[in-house]
C-alpha cells in the first residue's frame, strides 16, 4: 500500500517534470532551445548507459560508436534511399541495438577493465568504418543535406518544434528504463550488481539479463544518433569518437549511476556546463576538467544521488521531530 | 539685493554653461554615433585539434576589426566582432552559430576553422538566411546549396591542381605515390589527385593513408618505397607531414617530396629540421610577399604583415591568419556598400570582384562562391630552412 | 626486396611497440596499487616530453640534466595528483576514481596547452638521426635507445618488487591493504609511491619518444589508449606482460598496415586485441583468479 503510494508520487513527479519541460520554449530563447535539444539527445544515451552501469554493473567505452551507427544508418537511408526519416530513425535504433547485441554476446563475458577495453575497441572500429566505407558513408567528409523530420507540411528544423520530438523520445526511453528497473529483470540485475554469484544461485540468468540491458542501451544510443543526424542535417565521423564515449560515461557517474533519473540529470548538467565554459575559450576545458574532479571528490556517488540522499535525511529529520506530536 | 542678483546671475550662468556643454556633447555624439555598429560573428576552433589554425585566425580578426574601425568602419558603421570557440567539435560549432544568430543577432558569420565545423554551420546559415564566409578548405563547403555560403581560402581541389601542375609541367614526372591523412583534408586531396592524374597522363603507383593522430608512418612509406614512385605527394596538416619527411630521409627515399598547403607554416620547418629541405608545396602568396605582382594586393599584404608583427611579438601571420583577414574584409566591404540587410548583403558579397587580400584577388559570381584560382597560389621550395619561390 | 620490406615492417613494429610498452608500464603500476585505469597517463607522457623541450631547447640545459629535470617535474605532478585527487577518494568506488582521472586528463591537457601553446614540438635525437642498416631495413639510434630503456626498466621493476623492502611492501599493500596495514605497511604511502613511479615512467616515455613523436598538447589521448591496449593485452598486472603486449601491438599494427591496408592499420590491431581477449579474457599474460582485494 505504502509502496504503491510512493510509486504514484514518483510518477506524478515525473509527469509534472515533463509538463514543466514542455513549457520551456515559453521561457528560453531559440539558442537555449538548441542546447536543450542536445541535452535531450545526450540524456537518451545516458539512460541506457546508466542501466548498464548502475544496474548491470557493466561499463562501455564504445557507446559513441553505437550512437554513430544510429546516426549513419538513418542518414544514409534517408538521403540515399529517400525513405521517411521517421522510419529511418527507428531503423537506426534497431540496427544499433543489433550491433550492441552482437558486440555484447562475446564481450560481456569480460569483466571490468577488460570489458572497457573491448567496448572501446569496438567503438574505435565502428568509427574507422564510418571513415573507410566511404561509398556509403561519404568518408571523412561525412554526409550533408540530411532531410529534416516532417509532420505533414510542417518541417521540424532547428527551432522549437524539434525540441518536442526529442522530449517525446526522452519520455519514451525514460518510461522503458523505469519499467526495466521495476521489472523482475531489473530487480534481478540489482541483485547481480551486488553479488553475481548470489544472483545466479537464486536462479537469475545473469548473462541474459546483462545482454538484454546492453542491447537496450544500444537501441537508445542509436535512437539518439538518428535524432542527432536529422537535427544537425550534417554528420561526420569526428562526432562519434572515443572522447565522446568517455564523456558519456562521465555524465552517468557525475549524475549518479544508481538512478536513471540522476544519470539523466548528470547528462543535462555536463552539457550545460560544457556549453557555458565554452565562452572562456582557452580556459574552458581547465574548468571543465576541474569540475569533474571536484564533483567526484565531494559527491563520489554522483551529484544527484548524493543530493537526494541529503534531502531524504533532512525530510526524515523533520518527520521525526514532528512525529511524536502527530501520534 | 545685489547679493541676490549676483546669485541669480551665477545660477543663470551655471545653467547656461551646463546647457552649452550638453549641446556640445550632443553635437559631438550626433556627429560620430548616429550609425549603429554592425555585429559580425565568428566561429573559430580556438581550442581542440585545430587550435593552431584557429588561434592565428582569432588574432587576425581582432587585429583587423580594430584596424577597420580606426579607418572609419564599414561606411561609418563600427564593426563589432563576437568570437565563439567551437573546440574543434561540429556539435559545438552548431551551438555557437545558433548563439551568434539568435542571441547576438549578427548580420554575417565568418569562420569554420575546420571543414567539419564549416559543414555543421552551413545548414543553419542556409535556414536562417545569413551570409557566411568560410575559412576552411574542404571541397564540400561551397557545393550546392551554397546560396548563403562563400569561401575565403583556396579550396583543396585548387591546391591539389597546383601541385599536380608543378609535377607534370615543371618536374615532368609520371609515376606518383600519395600519402594522405584520413581526415576530410586528406580525402579532398586524394580525390582531386585521382581525378586529375588521368587527364595529365600520370599514374598513382601507391596510395597510403594514416590516422591524423598517428605517431609513425614508416610502414606506409616502406610500401611506397617498394612501389618505386618518381615523387611522393604528402597531403595532410602538421605535424605528420614533417614526420613523413624525416622518415623518407631515414629510408633513404631521395625522390621529390611534394606537400600540401597544409604545411604552409614555419612550424613544418621547425619540426622536420634538415628533412624539410627540398620539400615543395603550394601556398598563398602571403608566405613570400615579394612574389605578389598586383600593387594593391602587395600594399594590403605588406600592411597586414607589419601590423600583425607589431601586435603579436614579431611573429609573421601564416596563411590561416590570411584567411581570416580576407573573410572579414570581404564582409566588411560588402556591409559598407549594402548595409546589414541580409539579402542585400549576400548579393553584394556575390558581386565582390577584384578585392585583393593575402589569399589572392577574389572574383565571386552567382555560380562561383570560391573566388580564387590556381594563379592565386605559388609553389614554394624549402631551401636551407627558408621558403624560396619556385618560378 | 620483399624480405627487406617485411623486415622493415617488423623492425618498425618493434620500435613503435617499445613506445607503447613504455607507456603501458605506467598503467600497470597504478593498476597494481589501486585497481584503476589512470586516464591521465598519456598526459604524463606529453608533459614529460614538453617539459624536456622547455629545459633543453628554451633553457639550454645540458641534455641529461634537462631530461632528469623533466622527469622530476612530472614525478612531483604525480605525487600532487595522488595527494589532491586520489587520496580524498580513498573510500570511493573505482569508477568514481576513474572519472576523476578523466577530469585530471582534461585539466592537464588544457594546462599543457596554456603553458606550451597549441603547436606540436619535437626534441633533437639523443644520438643523432643517422639510421642503422640491418639487411636493407633501417632503424634509428633513438629507437634502439627506447627499446633498451624499456628492457632496463622492466628488469629494474622486477628486481625492485622482488628484492627491495619498499617494493615488497608496495606489492603487499596492493594485494591486501588491510593485512599489509596489520603488518605495519602504510598502504596510503605505497599508493603515493606508485603514482610517483608511474608518473616518472610516463615522463621517461615522454622524453624518450619526444625526438620521434611530434607531440602537441592533445597527443596524450591517443598515446594513452595505445598504452592501455598494450597493458590489457599483457594482462594489466604484469609488467613483463605489458612489454610483450606493447611489442606485439606494435608489430601487428606495422605488419598489418604494410601487408594488408594502411587505412585499417588501427582496426586490424584492435580486432586482434579483441580476439585475444575473447580467447583469454584476462589478457595473454594475466592470471585468471588472482583476486585482488576489493575496495
Amino acid at each position: 500500500m505504502r509502496a504503491n503510494r510512493r510509486r504514484l508520487v514518483n510518477w506524478l513527479g515525473i509527469v509534472c517534470g515533463f509538463g514543466l519541460l514542455a513549457s520551456l520554449p515559453l521561457f528560453l530563447n531559440d539558442f537555449l532551445m538548441t542546447i536543450a535539444v542536445v541535452i535531450g539527445i545526450n540524456v537518451i544515451i545516458v539512460f541506457g548507459l546508466s542501466l548498464l552501469m548502475g544496474y548491470a554493473g557493466q561499463i562501455s567505452l564504445g557507446h559513441a560508436g553505437l550512437y554513430g551507427l544510429g546516426a549513419y544508418t538513418s542518414a544514409v537511408m534517408s538521403t540515399k534511399l529517400h525513405l521517411d526519416p521517421w522510419l529511418t530513425i527507428v531503423a537506426g535504433a534497431l540496427l544499433a541495438g543489433a550491433a550492441a547485441y552482437l558486440i555484447g554476446l562475446p564481450a560481456l563475458r569480460l569483466r571490468g577493465h577488460y570489458l572497457a577495453m573491448a567496448t572501446l575497441g569496438a567503438g574505435v572500429i565502428m568509427q574507422i568504418m564510418f571513415v573507410e566505407l566511404s561509398g556509403i558513408t561519404g568518408g571523412p567528409a561525412g554526409i550533408s543535406s540530411i532531410p529534416n523530420l516532417k509532420i505533414g507540411h510542417l518541417i521540424l528544423d532547428q527551432t522549437g518544434a524539434y525540441f518536442y520530438v526529442v522530449l517525446a523520445a526522452v519520455a519514451v526511453s525514460l518510461w522503458l528504463s523505469l519499467n526495466v528497473v521495476r521489472s523482475q529483470k531489473g530487480r534481478a540485475l540489482r541483485a547481480m550488481h551486488g553479488n553475481e554469484l548470489a544472483a545466479a544461485s537464486i536462479g537469475v540468468d545473469t548473462a541474459r539479463a546483462k545482454l538484454f540491458i546492453f542491447t537496450l542501451s544500444g537501441v537508445f544510443a542509436g535512437l539518439a544518433g538518428g535524432l542527432y543526424a536529422h537535427y544537425l542535417t550534417y554528420i561526420s565521423p569526428d562526432s562519434f569518437g572515443t572522447s565522446l564515449s568517455i564523456l558519456l560515461v562521465a555524465m552517468v557517474v557525475i549524475g549518479g549511476s544508481q538512478s536513471v533519473v540522476a544519470a539523466g540529470l548528470g547528462a543535462a548538467l555536463l552539457t550545460v556546463i560544457s556549453e557555458y565554459f565554452r565562452t572562456y575559450q582557452d580556459w574552458s576545458l581547465v574548468f571543465f576538467g576541474l569540475s569533474l574532479v571536484l564533483v567526484m571528490i565531494f559527491a563520489p556517488r554522483g551529484l544527484f544521488v548524493e543530493t537526494a540522499a541529503v534531502a531524504k535525511r533532512l525530510v526524515a529529520r523533520v518527520v521525526k521531530r514532528r512525529g511524536p506530536v502527530e501520534s | 539685493m545685489a547679493r541676490k542678483l549676483s546669485t541669480r546671475l551665477l545660477v543663470v550662468l551655471a545653467v547656461a554653461a551646463v546647457f552649452i556643454a550638453g549641446c556640445a556633447k550632443t553635437a559631438t555624439t550626433t556627429k560620430t554615433e548616429v550609425k549603429q555598429p554592425f555585429k559580425v560573428g565568428a566561429v573559430l576552433s580556438v581550442t581542440g585539434a585545430n587550435a593552431p589554425l584557429g588561434d592565428a585566425e582569432k588574432k587576425a580578426l581582432e587585429l583587423e576589426v580594430a584596424s577597420i574601425n580606426k579607418d572609419g568602419g564599414a561606411n561609418g558603421h563600427q564593426l563589432e566582432i563576437v568570437i565563439e570557440d567551437d573546440e574543434s567539435d561540429t556539435t559545438k560549432a552548431v551551438a555557437a552559430v545558433n548563439k551568434l544568430i539568435k542571441v547576438d543577432k549578427v548580420v554575417a558569420v565568418v569562420g569554420g576553422t575546420g571543414t567539419g565545423s564549416a559543414m555543421g554551420i552551413k545548414p543553419i546559415i542556409t535556414a536562417s538566411k545569413i551570409p557566411f564566409v568560410a575559412m576552411a578548405a574542404g571541397n564540400g563547403i561551397t557545393a550546392a546549396d551554397n546560396t548563403w555560403v562563400f569561401r575565403a581560402p583556396a579550396k583543396n581541389a585548387v591546391a591539389a591542381d597546383k601541385a599536380l601542375e608543378y609535377i607534370s609541367k615543371t618536374l615532368k614526372l609520371k609515376k606518383i605515390a600519395v600519402l594522405y591523412d584520413s581526415n576530410p583534408f586528406g580525402q579532398d586531396g586524394i580525390d582531386e589527385i585521382k581525378k586529375e592524374v588521368i587527364a595529365k597522363d600520370m599514374t598513382i603507383v601507391s596510395e597510403q593513408k594514416y590516422e591524423t593522430n598517428a605517431t609513425d608512418v614508416t610502414a606506409q612509406l616502406t610500401t611506397i618505397k617498394a612501389a618505386n614512385p618518381e615523387c611522393v605527394i604528402v597531403w595532410g596538416t602538421n605535424p605528420m607531414p614533417a614526420k613523413a619527411a624525416q622518415t623518407m630521409k631515414q629510408l633513404s627515399m631521395t625522390m621529390p617530396y611534394i606537400g600540401s598547403h597544409g604545411i604552409a607554416n614555419t612550424k613544418f620547418i621547425d619540426l622536420a629540421g634538415d628533412a624539410a629541405n627540398g620539400v615543395v608545396f603550394p601556398a598563398g602568396k602571403i608566405l613570400i610577399p615579394s612574389s605578389i605582382k598586383d600593387a594593391g594586393q602587395k600594399a594590403a599584404v605588406d600592411k597586414f604583415i607589419t601590423d600583425y608583427k607589431a601586435k603579436y611579438d614579431g611573429i609573421a601571420p601564416n596563411t590561416f591568419a590570411g584567411h581570416a583577414y580576407d573573410a572579414l574584409h570581404i564582409v566588411s566591404d560588402a556591409l559598407g556598400i549594402a548595409g546589414s540587410d541580409s539579402a542585400k548583403l549576400r548579393t553584394q558579397i556575390e558581386k565582390t570582384s577584384g578585392f585583393a587580400g593575402p589569399d589572392g584577388i577574389y572574383k565571386y559570381s552567382k555560380t562561383n562562391h570560391d573566388g580564387l584560382a590556381t594563379s592565386d597560389l605559388i609553389m614554394i621550395k624549402i631551401v636551407g630552412g627558408k621558403w624560396t619561390l619556385v618560378e | 626486396m620483399l624480405l627487406s620490406k617485411v623486415l622493415q615492417f617488423v623492425i618498425t613494429g618493434v620500435a613503435n611497440g617499445a613506445i607503447y610498452a613504455l607507456i603501458a608500464l605506467g598503467f600497470t603500476l597504478i593498476y597494481n596499487s589501486r585497481q584503476i585505469i589512470n586516464f591521465a597517463q598519456g598526459e604524463f607522457v606529453v608533459i614529460g616530453g614538453m617539459a624536456a623541450y622547455t629545459f633543453y631547447v628554451t633553457a639550454h640545459l645540458p641534455l641529461p640534466v634537462a631530461l632528469l629535470a623533466a622527469i622530476l617535474v612530472v614525478t612531483l605532478l604525480g605525487v600532487a595528483f595522488e595527494r589532491f585527487v586520489i587520496l580524498p577518494l580513498k573510500n570511493a568506488a573505482s569508477i568514481s576514481l576513474i572519472i576523476a582521472t578523466i577530469g585530471m586528463s582534461i585539466f592537464l591537457r588544457t594546462g599543457a596547452m596554456l603553458i606550451w601553446g597549441k603547436e606540436a614540438m619535437t626534441l633533437p635525437h639523443f644520438f643523432g638521426d643517422k639510421p642503422w642498416n640491418i639487411m636493407g631495413a633501417t632503424i634509428l639510434p633513438q629507437q634502439i635507445f627506447i627499446i633498451a630503456i624499456t628492457l632496463v626498466i622492466v628488469v629494474g621493476m622486477q628486481l625492485f618488487f622482488r628484492l627491495t623492502v619498499t617494493g615488497k611492501a608496495m606489492l603487499a599493500a596492493s594485494m591486501n591493504p588491510e593485512a599489509a596495514r596489520l603488518m605495519g605497511i602504510r598502504s596510503e604511502r605505497m599508493v603515493m609511491y606508485s603514482f610517483a613511479f608511474s608518473a616518472a615512467l610516463g615522463a621517461v616515455a615522454g622524453v624518450s619518444i619526444a625526438p620521434l613523436v611530434m607531440m602537441s598538447f592533445g597527443s596524450g589521448a591517443a598515446l594513452g589508449i595505445k598504452g592501455f591496449s598494450a597493458a590489457i593485452l599483457g594482462g594489466l598486472t604484469n609488467p613483463l606482460g605489458a612489454v610483450l603486449g606493447g611489442l606485439s601491438l606494435g608489430v601487428i599494427e606495422s605488419v598489418g598496415a604494410g601487408l594488408i591496408s594502411s587505412a585499417f592499420k588501427e582496426a586490424i590491431a584492435l580486432i586482434v586485441l579483441l580476439m585475444v581477449l575473447l580467447i583469454k579474457p584476462s589478457g595473454v599474460f594475466g592470471k585468471i583468479g588472482t583476486r585482488r582485494h576489493a575496495r
